[in-house]
């Protein structure tokens, strides 16, 4: 047996009240593609901030080459060839990419000149192994998200590597996209690097990675080969319980008609989209990204102005002029950005719950706050939210916890019609399953409900009927009987003709 | 008792650092100084103060809601060469509303160019700083302003009475602080200004008009800037054109000094209002020391600098630090 690239030995990493990393122990070997797995909160970026130099472990080693090396910094790591490729892109957008993948270590001619022609050869090579249509003197901000995610991965093969990290790469990618990384990882495999690869997906796990280690709750629950291993089995491994995947079966009595879209249209965002979600359903657009799916909801939540077409409420036209308007007649939209949109991070728990009904939770001219954190606690207990209590800033809350208090704040809103986008985009899947069910619930009492998905498995587990849209058209209209992946497939991708179920 | 752990300590720490440093600062001058912490010496400098505090007041405003104002120096000087004018003219009675309409309106252009053109407001208040200096200018013909008849109006009342033996400025100041703490803190409004200086996006999201919140912070600011103005020429009762130069740095200063964060969603004004006394009591004990009165802007700016230093690596957990 070859001796692992990389092995650590019962990392333990504690914070204050918490033991972030209890004993974790695991080796990666070299042209391997080892899947790291948890819930968020798990522990995962703790150890590879450990890995990374960012982080001193209170206890444990890591082991490369027979050696323990001790990880003083990121620059320690880097030069020991563990290479990190992050979720969230660190380039600096003005400069050429050339520029970005020798950053801190341009080549130099005499007196310190930066020697161009050196820099855009070298570029140049490795951007030829990566098969991209871009060169080395391209701007980065020019370049499409998966583009940058390539510089990165660029960035990475400068060194010699022995290991590389990636930390959830596809979570921006097309599928297109996803192929073009894939094919890069095994690249690196056949170099006889180790690869550590952290993600969420089920289906690229067990499409790429050779074996899975799994945390929960900062301990190493063991490692699997992917081949002698199932779905199900891993995700008990991860939340310690079994999961529901099946398709949505259950349904309940619809009700009126509570929204009814007629032939709107919105610049090139999209055209002439006519549909309609009843109370006690719930409706699942599905699409690439790009397919104006957003910006439907975001037309429907005042955000956009629509360029033609209708939108009734309860049978009756209305026109939405702003967020405060959509409000006002009864449609919450919980946004595809969490983050960016839907939350203020450093605010606590229960202001941002409340945060569309400050001006109605008054006494007098002040606010209620009594008011407030009852209605904080009914949806914390409802929502089964995890937070040491509602003045925790909602920053330091894992992403579960953060989305529960998104679609808290637009539940205790009581809403005609809940807009929710990309409701578990980085979640991970014990609270995932959570939320399918909230969504299914919520119908089931009578509430309208439109769900963008990006995941199939998603959109087929909480819909009753199915949207594919592609390029700002509906293409097809399925009911949750009918529908098949492959005729899913076909319609999102402009494939399944015209036909209107 | 319960026994303090060092991370207990350091949470304390990274939360009332600003009140520590005030603590230290002031035991320190005390020793150095017997009069410094005397009851004459201390009421000197909360009413030197109160003008810049009161300016302090509305910035905080604006500071939370994520922007900056740097126009309120020349807005000052504004403000307190029109009511100097219009005291001779139409008499106080009028002269004053008629100053806080004027001081408004400038806030109102300002709250239009940043909040709903969503213009920068660091360029906007720039620029404002140096065209409503113009407009003074432009106004008194770039003279000096004195009240014709110092001795017999009512109007110095708001610079120089007082009122069971506190000073008018400094009652001024408290009660404004008290009233705009209020509504900071205990209000719909207040809660909005928090959240769009903390993520505008998300506000908006939230149903929250953005634009409108911006505005508003923009006319407390003015409003702020018009009572600071009206002290300053009942104090006085005569004033040069450049009264309130350079007073904007000093303002920001003191926010910052009270921990308000210039990214906005951060700060209140209670420490706003800590913010103010330290930088007036930095300020006086240096004079009590007997520097000269020009160095006083050096070492103000380097007490300023540690100031948020430490701030910052308070909430950091230490003091040098590659990342944010």
């Amino acid at each position: 047996m070859t001796d692992p690239v990389l092995r650590l030995e019962g990392i333990v990493k504690t914070f204050p009240g918490v033991r972030a990393l209890d004993g974790v122990s695991f080796s990666v070997l070299p042209g391997e593609v080892h899947a790291l797995m948890g819930e968020n909160g798990a522990g995962k970026s703790t150890l590879m901030k450990v890995l990374g130099g960012i982080y001193q472990p209170d206890g444990g080693e890591i082991v490369m080459g027979g050696e323990t090396v001790v990880m003083s910094g990121p620059l320690e790591a880097k030069s020991k060839g563990i290479v990190f490729i992050h979720q969230e892109l660190s380039l600096a957008e003005e400069l050429s990419v050339a520029e970005n993948i020798y950053l801190g270590e341009l080549p130099r001619k005499s007196f310190g000149r930066v020697d161009w022609a050196r820099l855009a050869e070298q570029t140049n090579t490795i951007l030829k192994k990566l098969n991209v249509g871009f060169d080395a003197m391209t701007r980065v901000g020019d370049l499409s998200i998966a583009n940058q995610q390539m510089v990165e991965i660029a960035r990475a093969l400068t060194v010699d590597a022995k290991a590389v990290i990636f930390d959830e790469p596809t979570a921006s990618l097309t599928d297109a996209e996803k192929v073009v990384l894939f094919e890069v990882i095994a690249d690196l495999q056949k170099d006889g690097v180790g690869i550590i690869y952290i993600s969420h997906r089920m289906e690229e796990i067990f499409k790429i990675t050779d074996r899975i280690s799994v945390l929960r709750d900062g301990q190493y629950q063991g490692t699997v080969e992917t081949t002698g291993t199932d779905e199900e089995t891993v995700t008990q491994m991860m939340i310690g319980r079994k999961l529901d995947l099946s398709r949505n079966a259950a349904h309940h009595e619809l009700g009126a008609v509570a929204l009814e879209v007629r032939g709107l249209s919105c610049g090139d965002l999209y055209r002439d989209v006519s549909f309609t979600v009843r109370r006690g359903e719930v409706v699942g657009f599905y699409g690439l990204v790009g397919a104006g799916r957003t910006e439907i909801a975001e037309t429907l939540f005042g955000l956009r102005v629509p360029s033609a077409g209708q939108i009734l409420l309860d049978g009756e036209e209305v026109h939405i002029h702003s967020p405060a308007d959509a409000i006002g007649k009864g449609i919450s939209l919980v946004p595809e950005d969490r983050k960016g949109q839907g939350l203020v991070l450093g605010m606590n728990c229960r202001d941002n719950m409340t945060l569309p009904q400050v001006d109605d939770l008054r006494a007098g001219p002040f606010m209620a706050e009594g008011a407030e954190v009852a209605i904080f606690d009914q949806y914390r207990d409802r929502l089964d939210i995890r937070t040491p209590g509602w003045r925790q800033k909602v920053g330091n809350l894992s992403g579960g916890n953060q989305q529960k208090i998104v679609i808290g704040k637009w539940l205790s809103m009581h809403p005609n019609v809940l807009i929710v986008d990309e409701p578990t985009r980085g979640i991970d899947v014990g609270s995932k399953s959570e939320i399918h069910k909230l969504l299914r619930e919520l119908a089931a009492q009578g509430y309208a409900v439109i769900v963008i998905s990006s995941e199939m498995p998603e959109v087929l587990h909480v819909s009753d009927r199915i949207i594919a849209m592609y390029s700002g058209r509906i293409m097809r209209t399925f009911t949750s009987d009918e529908v098949t992946e492959d005729s899913l497939i076909q319609a999102i991708s402009g494939l399944g003709g015209d036909r209107e179920a | 008792m319960a026994t303090l752990t060092k991370q207990k300590i350091g949470g304390i720490l990274a939360r009332q650092g600003i009140l520590i440093a005030f603590a230290i600062f002031m035991i320190a001058f005390t020793l150095a100084s017997a009069k410094f912490l005397s009851v004459d010496n201390v009421f000197s400098v909360v009413r030197s103060s109160a003008i810049l505090g009161v300016m302090a007041l509305g910035v905080t405003f604006v500071v939370i809601s994520g922007n900056l104002d740097l126009s309120v120096g020349s807005m000052m000087s504004f403000s307190t060469i029109v009511v100097l004018d219009l005291h001779d003219k139409i008499g106080p009675a009028l002269a004053i509303p008629a100053m806080f309409a004027m001081t408004l309106c400038l806030g109102a252009i300002i709250g239009f160019l940043v909040g709903y053109l969503r213009l920068n407001s660091l360029i906007v208040t720039l620029g404002m700083l140096s065209a409503i200096h113009g407009l003074t200018l432009t106004y008194s013909g770039g003279q000096n302003m004195d009240i014709a008849d110092k001795e017999g109006t009512w109007f110095s009342v708001f610079g120089q009475g007082s009122a069971l033996g506190i000073p008018v400025p400094i009652l001024i100041f408290v009660g404004l602080a008290a009233f705009l703490g209020v509504v900071l803190a205990r209000t719909p409004f207040g809660r909005k200004v928090y959240a769009v200086g903390g993520n505008g996006t998300a506000a908006t999201f939230s149903g929250i008009r953005r634009a409108r919140i911006v505005f508003q912070c923009y006319l407390i600011s003015s409003a702020c800037v018009a009572t600071a103005g009206l002290i300053q020429a009942s104090r006085s009762l005569g004033s040069q054109n450049t009264v309130g130069q350079g007073l904007e740095l000093e303002v920001l200063a003191a926010v910052i000094l009270g921990g308000a964060s210039l990214l906005g969603g951060s700060g209140t004004i209670f420490k706003t209002v800590i913010g103010v006394l330290i930088l007036g009591f930095i300020q006086n004990g240096l004079l009590l020391l007997g520097l000269q009165f020009y160095v006083q802007f050096v070492v103000t700016w380097v007490i300023i600098i540690l100031a948020v230093w430490l701030d910052i690596a308070a909430k950091r957990g230490k003091l040098l630090s590659p990342i944010a």
